[in-house]
């Protein structure tokens, strides 16, 4: 079973997200702040990291950093899943390593289920 | 009928009390009274130097006494003027600030709330009955509203905080038509309104945000739907003329009063027919229009007659980069 690492500070989108990619056959861990969204990423070596930006204690872009940064975490595709929209955010995500950037508003779960499917190689 | 209502806007301007009022400004705080103090004082500085020129040329020192006198004051009016200016672009940039905020904030609870919906909606976690996805339906389209409204009130904050950017790239405007006609067809449908569109076929790409003149192309179709009157049609033209692709939406709706024509592009307006005939809508939707045709290097503008129809049009450069 593969594994998602959804680091994001919206107890209600963990819930949302989660449920979906379960019943999908994910397993999904769920941080809430940044910080230990990225001591999770290193620890479980997850197949893939569902990102959000503002994050409490570490903004998303710091995470994102640490972990193309890290040698062991560089090579996990990571989705940033915001609902910042700005050109600046979307040249540094996908600057900084980001495989996909998504705006939450623009999507429906299943749009987004396919998106990562895509991004694991499942579809 | 048409110089009277000139005439009546030209008195409205005049009105300085009733329009600072407006701003909620003191008259020594409103730039309108200044200028009209600082246009009397000029008046009679003019005048009192001329009498005084004329009187007592024997004592220049009187004479350039009361000129530098005059100056001073005009200086402070100046200053008081560029102050009150200030506190206007302040609070204006403070409102954009807000709305930014607020829309901001209230983008997260709305994904909350439309993923919860669609969860609901998908039988994921049990069957759903016919009576319940009715009900499910209503709350899916009232959060998509607010998620449109919210994302109209965030592009207009956009401009006006001068934020508004746009990455250009190859469009074939043509596609994006035909793609937002064939997404409008069910409203259409709904609102018993028959689309037409016609298309040049082989029409050079332009350089565009395709997402950003995608919406300006919808917000146009929405109007023209929105406004049709029973059995309605919307016609759509796009041609090459010269170094431009024309874009023309003619719709056989309630047209725009004469009056209000010249306000039709600001933020916020809404003419009385248009909120007689529907009362959903912001506002936002031609101003937002017309600022991506701009920033896109084109044109955009209109006619339209009351309760026959009206026709939008736009023109957007071959070459622009």
């Amino acid at each position: 079973m593969k594994t998602i690492l959804f680091i994001e500070d919206e107890s209600a989108l963990q819930k949302t997200v989660g449920l979906v990619l379960n019943q999908e056959g994910y397993e999904v861990l769920s941080a809430l702040d940044g910080e230990l969204g990225l001591k999770m990423a290193q620890k479980k070596r997850p197949d893939l990291i569902l990102l959000d930006l503002i994050l409490p204690k570490m903004h998303g872009f710091e995470v994102l950093k640490a972990l193309k940064d890290n040698p062991e975490t560089k090579d996990v595709p990571v989705i940033v899943l915001t609902n910042l929209e700005g050109i600046s955010e979307v040249d540094k995500a996908l600057e900084l390593g980001a495989t996909t950037y998504l705006v939450k508003a623009s999507y429906t779960l299943e749009e987004l289920v396919s998106k990562i499917k895509t991004a694991l190689g499942d579809k | 009928m048409e110089k009277t209502n000139w005439l009546q806007r030209i008195l409205e301007e005049l009105n300085i009390i009733n329009n600072c009022r407006k701003y909620g400004l003191s008259a020594f705080q409103c730039p309108q009274f200044l200028f009209f103090l600082m246009g009397i004082l000029i008046i009679l500085s003019t005048i009192t130097a001329y009498i005084l020129g004329n009187r007592y040329i024997e004592e220049p020192l009187l004479v350039a006494f009361v000129v530098i006198l005059t100056s001073e004051i005009l200086l402070v009016i100046a200053v008081l003027i560029t102050r009150s200016f200030e506190r206007l672009a302040e609070a204006n940039r403070l409102k954009s600030e807000f709305v930014s905020v607020v829309s901001h904030q209230l983008r997260s609870p709305l994904s909350n709330l439309k993923w919860s919906i669609e969860i609901l909606m998908s039988g994921r976690i049990k069957s759903v009955t016919e009576k319940e996805l009715e009900f499910y339906n209503i709350l899916r389209e009232n959060s998509q509203r607010m998620e449109e409204l919210v994302a109209d009130l965030l592009i207009v904050s956009r401009i006006d905080q001068g934020k508004f950017y746009m990455k250009k790239e190859e469009c074939d405007l043509a596609n994006t038509i035909k793609e937002v006609v064939q997404a409008s067809q069910i409203f259409a449908r709904a609102s018993n309104t028959e689309i037409i569109s016609k298309i040049e076929e082989n029409l050079p790409r332009i350089m565009v945000s395709p997402s950003q003149i995608k919406q300006a192309v919808e917000n146009l179709l929405d109007n023209a739907i929105r406004y049709s009157k029973d059995k309605g049609t919307v016609e759509i033209f796009l041609e090459k003329k010269n170094r431009y692709l024309c874009f023309m939406i003619k719709d056989s709706g309630v047209g725009i009063p004469k009056v209000d024509q010249r306000l039709i592009f600001q933020r916020f307006f809404r003419s009385d027919n248009a909120l007689r005939h529907k009362t959903e809508g912001s506002g936002l939707g031609l101003y937002i229009a017309k600022s991506i045709i701009e920033k896109s290097g084109g044109k955009i503008g209109f006619k339209s007659q009351e309760n026959v129809g009206s026709t939008f049009w736009f023109t957007l450069p071959i070459n622009a980069k």
